[in-house]
């Protein structure tokens, strides 16, 4: 028999097995897709698996530039993500997210949150001194008809819900700061320095605006105004930064892994943080939109939903609500 | 697991690797263009047709103009849907999707992790949070650059994810290929079965001379008579291909 008939001949009973490998590529979806969970349809799976290894590589050899050969390689890397990763279920994910994800981040950031909330507290503290020791300097800082309504003694704060309705407010609001928090994040790209100037800057802004409230008796009130919300929102942004500096840092110091390595595993680990700090953002900009600058709600009020918010939010870090839950597993 | 220029190899158990082809700047172009219009198209239709219901069931006719102040109605039934649907539609439809959406299965793409695996939540999440530095400074620019440039044509936010965007091969193109083969110990050679396969996947492709002429031939190899196929049309070619892959035990 020539090579040419021997090959041909192999050729066609390799194709002769096509059916099972539609039937594998059949029960690998029903897996991946977490449809099934027989244990029996389960050992087929992995006994699909050796029969594809086996069948690829001949095809590879006899019919690499065919469709079989395509078809194969196709059906091979379903079955060996679906052997390799298990099914894949949004809920699930999500979950594992929430109970295992976001408090090991957390645990990882720790250092990078210190150094992120020293710098925050640090520019804030430098802007209030400053704005206090020269308060021209405000201009720089804030904006005229914000100077020009602390300077009438009124916060630019008050009346804001009869200009803006609170849903609309909430909405702009959690917006901004969902994207702010990216932003301050995605920065970390530029090996943390963008990171760094966001929290600086934010941090100056608020002591100088702060300083400029304070010197014309409106300390209080924008204290009141600030306290629900402001907890969290305030400690998101702490977070986010220090998430980006993490980021930054392994792009800065990548260690034997490579920077690109050292970056996708920075930025894998702090992601689940970052869901975190946008679903907390969420709930800070519906405080700010309805409870904040509504003079209705007691002081007392605010404190008592900023206070509470803030360790709903120490409680989802940490992972509090699911510890009994990990403990057990 | 490691990359070449066109393909993402994956180390398994058996000691045959998985090959997964990587998708270029084009394909990555055209599924996000696609995506891009699907998302533009889905948040005008929302903004339209909830503006015209909302000034019309407010006596204003039919309008699609906002109303002169911030209305929370305006702004919560038809400014924040059409928003949402225009700005989260690559992360929810990635997440539901497993890593696809409209435009990438337009495109034959998906993304997959560096192990070939569908990504989970936070990587997802994390691909579209970095769009905000891909995009920059205008149109994608650094995004467009990064892809161009790196060796599995990867932007930031894959990079941070580790997710890369590869072809989905279609089983269903190969429906008609190896089982009309794996039959043809008698009727079609293995070569023939192929390019029968083939020609009935391009027939709509190619114009109606070129594909007569091609299924003729292919039927002669088939052993079917010269004098036979001249006088047949072109739709009764393209039925004789199907039944020589049918004849042949073909699962079309």
């Amino acid at each position: 028999m020539s090579t040419a008939a021997r090959e041909s001949a192999l050729a066609h009973a390799l194709l002769k097995r096509a059916p099972l490998w539609q039937e594998a590529e059949a029960r690998a979806r029903r897996f991946s897709r977490g449809r099934s969970d027989d244990a029996a349809a389960a050992a087929r799976v992995a006994d699909d698996y050796r029969l594809l290894a086996h069948d690829l590589a001949r095809a590879r050899a006899l019919l690499p530039r065919s469709r079989a050969r395509e078809y194969l390689e196709s059906v091979y890397a379903a079955v060996h993500a679906t052997l390799n990763h298990g099914d894949w279920r949004l809920g699930a994910t999500l979950l594992r997210l929430l109970r295992v994800g976001i408090p090991a981040s957390m645990d990882w950031l720790r250092p990078y949150l210190a150094w992120a909330v020293a710098l925050f507290v640090l520019a804030a503290a430098a802007g209030y001194a400053l704005v206090d020791r020269f308060p021209e300097l405000i201009a720089l800082f804030a904006s005229p008809d914000l100077i020009a309504s602390v300077e009438s003694g009124k916060l630019w704060t008050e009346g804001l819900l009869n200009i803006v309705p609170s849903s609309v407010l909430s909405v702009q609001i959690l917006t901004n700061n969902i994207v702010v928090s990216l932003f301050a994040y995605c920065s970390g790209f530029l090996f943390g320095l963008g990171t760094l100037y966001i929290l600086g800057l934010n941090g100056l802004m608020l002591g100088a605006v702060f300083a400029f409230v304070v010197r014309h008796g409106l300390g209080a009130a924008l204290a009141t105004f600030i306290v629900a919300h402001g907890c969290v929102e305030l400690s998101v942004m702490c977070l986010s930064g220090a998430a980006g500096a993490a980021v930054g840092e392994a792009l800065a110091r990548p260690g034997s892994a490579g920077r690109i390595a050292a970056f996708r595993a920075a930025a894998l680990r702090t992601g689940p943080v970052l869901l975190a700090c946008a679903a907390l953002l969420v709930g800070a900009g519906l405080i700010e939109g309805f409870v904040s600058p509504d003079p209705a709600i007691a002081p007392a009020f605010k404190v008592a939903i900023g206070v509470g918010y803030w360790l709903v939010m120490l409680a989802l870090l940490a992972g509090w609500p699911t510890r009994r839950q990990r403990a057990n597993s | 697991m490691s990359g070449t220029a066109q393909h993402l190899s994956v180390d398994s158990a058996t000691g045959i690797d998985v090959t997964l082809p990587i998708a270029g700047i084009g394909a990555r172009s055209y599924a996000f263009v696609a995506d891009w219009h699907i998302r533009l198209v889905l948040g005008l239709a929302w903004y339209g047709a909830a503006a015209l219901l909302y000034n019309y069931l407010r006596g204003e006719g039919l309008s699609v103009a906002p109303p002169g102040a911030n209305e929370a109605r305006w702004f919560g039934i038809v400014l924040s849907p059409a928003l949402a649907l225009y700005f989260l539609y690559h992360p929810v439809l990635e997440l539901a999707m497993r890593g696809s959406t409209p435009g990438k299965r337009l495109a034959g793409v998906r993304a997959v992790t560096r192990d070939g695996a569908a990504p989970g939540a936070g990587a997802l999440l994390l691909r579209n949070v970095f769009r905000l530095i891909d995009s920059l400074p205008v149109a994608y620019g650094l995004g467009l650059v990064l892809v161009a440039l790196t060796r599995e044509h990867v932007r930031c936010g894959d990079m941070a994810a580790g997710t890369v965007l590869v072809y989905e091969r279609s089983s269903l193109a190969f429906a008609f290929a190896p089982a009309g083969a794996a039959g043809a110990a008698g009727a079609l050679d293995l070569a023939t079965a192929e390019l029968v396969a083939e020609l009935l996947a391009r027939w709509p492709l190619l114009t109606p001379p070129a594909r007569a002429a091609l299924a003729r031939r292919l039927l002669a190899r088939c052993g079917r008579a010269a004098a036979e196929l001249g006088s047949l049309d072109e739709a009764a070619l393209h039925r004789a291909l199907i039944e020589a892959t049918r004849a042949a035990g073909a699962a079309p």
